[in-house]
């Protein structure tokens, strides 16, 4: 049972028989003028305009396809303060951003911006307070994610637009993990940038894109032929973008109903699941994504919790935890959260899909229970 | 190795842990880790005629953790205190047909806590 939905999607299976000619019939270069290539450009323009409907982008702004959410959040940050580089050398992140937000953040600090980093509450609440302190007229980037794929705190962007914009320059909003799973509107939340991944909207890997709002400049990271109006040079992966477009015109159709199901879903296994001895949720218990419920467990350890759910009970969860990190480091969100590190360790994410109902319930909720049982009992704590 | 996660040997180990929980009145006890890091090892053991005659664990931590820990105790059950001195961590990791190379430092701390509790019954026994 696949409870990982924010680490991957499958590809649905009507963008698949969607995007599949792109791969073998439909193979032409966009950038071609022949009639191969003429019907790979509909197929991206096509895409670019289901893009635009999901998150509601007028017809003068502009979606820039990239290869990922990462090249998405790399273009936009440092694309939108190199270029404005003239108007201010500040950025500003908070520390529950994912790292394709914070490292192009440090890459430019080491270029001559100052970097602020702004903390958040202990439900993942960016502190507003602390964003009014360190924003000035010479702050070109400020970035806070829609809601956070570790904890599924959703963040009040609308807000934070209005105070960006009274002091400061430009807004981005990594939209990776909310998108498709709450309403974005980029024009009435006032967001100036705003990154979206295929692959967590039920599209292929190999796309992501940025939406950049008319007026707003940006210069290009990728350099080459001049590919998606200058700013993402390289030949488009047209089957990867035609499936992203689909991939967001059936989630912008489908979410209302889809999301009212697997919050249901959620509140369900929320609920349950704090019964348990010493777990407690992590995260906001309202302003949450919907398909979102993520925990913690003292006197365990989260790598564990994950083996034993997937090996005792066929069940596919995530953890914050350090030690099945690569770099062996806590989750910079649980600590950004307040998390003490021993606390840190003991996390489980459950991120709900299109495979999960109700009936499910029960049996994660046991598979849970016994994993938490089995684990305390090795433990010496 | 190749780094793709954690050898059978080592899900074996984690799912069906060998000599876990506590002896009353162990002849030694050992501890190593703590919470913060994310390990926390403890091990107990009985010593006859030099030799290990019981030994226990209990572990706070990843699987390695876990799998190190309990393929310990099987391998040093009955062994001379001396010769389980000499047994290294990287024994315990060849013993379980390898770690993933993140791992071979911070959660294989199952040798430490072994030899500790070795030191910990030497020591009580110099005082008698």
């Amino acid at each position: 049972m696949y409870l990982d939905y924010a680490s991957s999607t499958p590809v649905d299976s009507r963008v698949l028989g969607f995007a599949n000619p792109f791969l073998s019939s439909h193979f032409g270069n966009p950038s071609t003028l022949h009639s191969y290539g003429l019907k790979a450009k509909e197929a991206v323009e096509n895409a670019r305009q289901k893009v635009a409907d999901l998150i509601n982008a007028s017809a003068d702004d502009k979606i820039i396809f990239t290869s990922s959410a990462t090249e998405a959040n790399n273009l936009a940050i440092i694309g939108c303060s190199l270029r404005n580089i003239a108007k201010g050398k500040n950025v500003i992140a908070s520390n529950i951003e994912h790292i394709s937000v914070l490292n192009p953040m440090k890459s430019l600090s080491k270029q001559g911006f100052k970097f602020n980093i702004i903390p958040v509450d202990s439900m993942g609440i960016v502190k507003i307070d602390a964003l009014k302190q360190v924003l000035g007229k010479d702050t070109v980037v400020t970035s806070i994610m829609y809601a956070n794929n570790e904890i599924g705190t959703i963040e009040p962007i609308k807000e934070i637009s209005e105070i960006v914009h009274n002091k400061g320059l430009y807004l981005h909003v990594d939209a990776t993990a909310a998108a498709g799973k709450i309403p974005i509107d980029v024009q009435e939340d006032g967001i100036d940038l705003l990154t979206l991944s295929s692959n967590d909207l039920y599209g292929p890997r190999g796309a992501g894109a940025v939406f950049v709002k008319k007026g707003v400049g940006i210069q290009s990271v990728m350099l080459g032929g001049g590919q998606e109006k200058g700013l993402r040079s390289g030949t488009e992966n047209i089957f990867a973008i035609a499936g992203m477009g689909e991939a967001a015109r059936i989630a912008n159709e489908e979410m209302e109903e889809e999301s009212k199901r697997l919050s249901k879903i959620r509140d369900r296994l929320i609920k349950e699941i704090l019964k348990i001895d010493e777990a407690y949720l992590t995260g906001h218990p309202v302003q949450r994504l919907p398909h979102h419920a993520s925990f913690r467990f003292s006197r365990i350890e989260g790598e564990s919790i994950l083996l034993n759910m997937d090996m005792a009970h066929q069940i596919q969860i995530s953890t914050g935890s350090a030690c099945s990190s690569k770099t062996l480091e806590a989750s910079h969100v649980l600590l950004a959260i307040g998390l003490k590190h021993e606390e840190a360790h003991g996390s489980m994410v459950i991120t709900l899909g299109h495979s999960n109902d109700l009936k499910q319930v029960p049996t994660v909720v046991d598979a849970v229970r016994q994993t938490v049982d089995r684990l305390r009992k090795l433990s010496p704590l | 190795m190749a780094d793709i996660g954690y050898s059978d040997k080592v899900l074996d180990h984690f799912m069906k842990p060998r000599n876990v929980g506590t002896i009353e009145n162990p002849d030694g006890y050992g501890k190593v880790g703590n919470p913060v890091c994310g390990d926390l090892m403890e091990m107990y053991i009985k010593v006859k005629d030099n030799r290990i005659t019981e030994i226990k664990f209990k572990t706070f931590g990843c699987g390695s953790a876990i799998a190190t820990s309990s393929m310990i105790t099987e391998m040093v059950k009955g062994m001379n205190i001396d010769e389980a001195l000499k047994v290294t961590r990287n024994d315990v990791a060849t013993e379980l047909d390898g770690l993933p190379p993140q791992k071979m430092h911070c959660s294989n701390l199952a040798a430490d806590a072994l030899h500790n509790a070795i030191m910990d019954y030497k020591k009580k026994r110099e005082l008698k």
